[in-house]
């Protein structure tokens, strides 16, 4: 933009400054855009495109071993073609894995970010005491590492050692085995709404201090009650930030690693391959086949791609929808 | 407590003997031992204290010949493999290393260890046989000198054990007498549990029944994880899980270390190392553990398997082999070194002279009610009984973790979980191309 600019002033105004001439002084122009783009384009080329194009070029190798494979000379780099992706569309574990984290994602997108929005909204009412100090506290837990938060719950969900499980004996209250099952969802889920709501609470938050004041009076003039003008005035016009939210806790979900690699070692009901990303590491650092674990990085990049941007295209189609309707 | 895998990075073919060693071997054909200038070696190890060992080559006999090892302190097991093999990939990995014996095939196959036979040769003597063979693969090369081993043994808590009137079980099949037995004195506690998270206790366990898991005929790998002897263990134990006599929870966790420091579990099959695992999860009952034999599969028998592990290695990517290798001689022959290695590094040296001295002369301080703990260990450790690897051990046991996890936790049957464990290892090593037979 600031270059079209630039170009207009030479055009239009002719030449303030002393030029050498006009035609340099339009190549120059010319090449201008180029240069500044050139640190971003480098960095870029070097440290994403280039190790992307490296993960895929893996991708389509693998390692073929002679005879008993010992000695110099046993193993070749060769090419696979799309074997590698072939083997992980048939590894029924990876699609075991992509499944388990789907239900996780069920439970932990809506939670989290109705949770988050609530809060946000509380906080935003006239009547809350202590906002700041509140605010800190929800948004505290987002700063602890996600392995410190997963090792913290994880002592928690322990019978042994937990001292909720402590005052559930003490009571003689059912003591539900939160590491197995069907609870191991929400035991898993629930870290992740631990450290998540927070974050998302400040930005709908921050977007709902954005909206003017007039809007509400206005609305209180018409008569809207504190719950109508949350319903009909503050979430509409925070859905941007819904959105957005929405968008970071796909990619999040689908990126879930921390937590279970974590607590597997509690626990025989999490194996190696519990989330895609964890066979992807199992692959890479256990067995050691790196190709296929590229392809597998590869596959699972591509479904955050069409996810996220599938439901943040959906969004925008929606929303022009309301505001053409 | 070392587990292990490790990986099948890919590796160019050439090894390469680079410039200096080549340089050294044409320039000082008259005495090989000394290299024409200073040299010095990168190590990556894991043992804690090792860069204490060090120093006493580099201010030793290192000083003498010029040769100054530096440590490069590492993550253990499998996570160095894969970083030893990324790093040859490269033609960079360290002069030495530190690897299990398990790993040893995988980093072989590789081409990441240097053949030391010539170097190394003349300390074969020191060493247990079956220890030893580990390190050859069976073949006349030598890839490793030995450092430490993990014989098995069981533990158990005396005072308890007293307390209940239980008998030190010699068999397998007293042992689980004496479960069942505890189960029906004390119903909350257990006489241990069937942890599926270290691959190397089943690997332990299934070598003392007289397992050979991986073996080689012509240019084909036979594997035999699923054969009669482990086939007797996995059913072993899975009875005991799945009549609830002992527990199924994994070791090494919040939940076992309180188990162990409250005796709500009262014995733990481990290896030699235990005392040091003890010492820190369950520290209130120092004093009252005894160490035993592992129980027997029959009675006149009397051996052992090995848990844990490791040895020193010379890597192809290394300049000066010759040098690397009398290190590693001395590191793990030399009485001085090994006697550091015991105190600051907390091992059990391969080393046979060095297990009854020096460090080793006195029981572990966990012990203390034990005076011999140290002599009996060096018996048991003379029973070890050979054990064979294979180049895809990560695989196995990754398979192990994930099989018998759910095994365990189920309660189902152990033999399936076998099964599957022979077939992902056989897959996989097909699926690379490795020759395998029937």
């Amino acid at each position: 933009m600031s270059t079209t600019t630039g170009r207009k002033s030479y055009g239009v105004k002719g030449a303030p400054y002393a030029h050498p001439s006009p035609a340099t002084a339009r190549k120059g122009a010319l090449r201008a855009p180029y240069f500044f783009l050139l640190p971003a384009s480098v960095l870029f080329a070097l440290f994403f495109a280039l190790p992307i194009g490296y993960a895929v070029f893996l991708s389509f190798r693998k390692v073929h071993v002679s005879g008993l494979g010992l000695g110099a000379g046993a193993r070749h780099e060769v090419w696979a073609g799309f074997e590698n992706y072939t083997d992980a569309f048939q590894d029924s574990e990876l699609l075991h894995g992509a499944l388990r984290v789907l239900g996780y994602g069920c439970i932990v997108v809506p939670v989290m970010l109705g949770l988050a929005l609530l809060f946000a909204l509380m906080l935003d009412s006239e009547r809350v005491r202590l906002a700041p100090v509140t605010r800190l506290a929800i948004f505290l837990p987002y700063a602890i590492p996600g392995v410190v938060a997963a090792l913290m719950w994880g002592f928690l969900y322990l019978p042994s050692v937990s001292p909720f499980y402590y005052v559930l004996q003490k009571l003689h209250m059912p003591q539900p085995n939160l590491l197995d099952g069907g609870p191991l969802y929400l035991a898993i889920s629930n870290i992740a709404v631990w450290g998540g709501t927070g974050f998302n609470m400040i930005v709908i938050y921050t977007s709902l201090r954005s909206i003017p004041v007039e809007v509400y009076e206005a609305a209180r003039l018409d008569g809207a009650t504190p719950l109508q003008i949350a319903l009909r005035i503050k979430i509409p016009m925070v859905a941007p930030s819904l959105v957005l939210t929405f968008f970071f806790s796909i990619i999040a979900t689908l990126q879930v690693f921390n937590e279970p690699t974590t607590l597997k070692p509690l626990t025989n009901s999490l194996n190696t391959s519990w989330s895609p990303l964890m066979k992807v590491y199992q692959d890479a650092f256990h067995r050691g086949d790196i190709y296929a674990a590229a392809a597998e990085a590869t596959l699972i990049a591509l479904a955050t791609l069409v996810l996220s941007f599938g439901f943040l295209r959906a969004a925008n189609r929606r929303t022009k929808q309301e505001a053409a309707g | 407590m070392p587990h292990t895998k490790r990986r099948r990075l890919v590796t160019s073919a050439l090894a390469v003997a680079l410039g200096a060693t080549t340089l050294a071997a044409c320039g000082s054909g008259d005495d090989s031992k000394s290299e024409s200038g200073p040299v010095s070696l990168t190590y990556w190890t894991w043992t804690p204290g090792m860069d204490k060992v060090v120093d006493l080559w580099n201010k030793g006999p290192g000083k003498k010949d010029r040769i100054t090892v530096t440590v490069k302190k590492q993550a253990s097991g499998d996570t160095l493999v894969t970083k030893i093999l990324t790093a040859h990939k490269a033609k960079k990995a360290p002069d030495l290393v530190q690897a299990e014996y398990q790993a040893l095939p995988t980093l072989v196959s590789n081409d990441a260890l240097a053949d030391i036979s010539k170097e190394v040769g003349d300390v074969k003597g020191k060493f247990a046989d079956g220890v030893w063979q580990q390190t050859t693969l069976g073949t006349n090369a030598v890839y490793a000198v030995p450092q430490d081993i993990g014989p098995m043994m069981f533990y158990y808590r005396a005072d308890l054990f007293k307390k209940y009137g239980l008998k030190v079980p010699t068999t397998w099949q007293q042992f689980a007498e004496t479960a069942r037995a505890l189960k029906k004195q004390a119903p909350d506690k257990y006489l241990t549990t069937f942890s599926a998270n270290d691959s190397g206790l089943f690997a332990g366990l299934a070598q003392q029944a007289g397992a050979t898991w991986w073996t080689t005929s012509g240019d084909k790998w036979k594997v035999a994880i699923d054969d009669a002897a482990t086939r007797k263990v996995a059913t072993f134990w899975g009875g005991l899980v799945k009549d609830g006599v002992i527990d199924n929870q994994p070791m090494y966790q919040p939940a076992w270390n309180k188990a162990m420091n409250t005796g709500q579990e009262i014995g733990w099959v481990s290896a030699v190392w235990a005392p040091g695992t003890l010492t820190t999860a369950a520290p209130d009952t120092k004093g009252k553990w005894a160490m035993a034999p592992l129980p027997q599969w029959s009675e006149d028998q009397d051996v052992t398997g090995s848990w844990g592990g490791s040895s020193t290695a010379v890597t192809t990517d290394s300049a000066h082999k010759e040098a690397a290798a009398e290190f590693a001689a001395w590191l793990n022959t030399d009485h001085d070194a090994l006697n550091a290695l015991a105190t600051d590094g907390g091992i059990y040296p391969a080393s046979t002279s060095a297990q009854l001295s020096g460090a080793f002369s006195n029981p572990p301080a966990f012990f203390s009610n034990q005076p011999d703990f140290y002599t009996k260990a060096a018996g048991i450790a003379k029973t070890t009984v050979p054990s064979a690897w294979g180049p895809n051990v990560n695989v196995a046991y990754a398979s192990f973790n994930d099989a018998f996890g759910a095994a365990a936790k189920d309660k189902s049957d152990f033999g399936a979980a076998l099964k599957k464990m022979q077939d992902a290892t056989v897959a996989d090593m097909k699926k690379q191309g490795f020759g395998v037979s029937r």
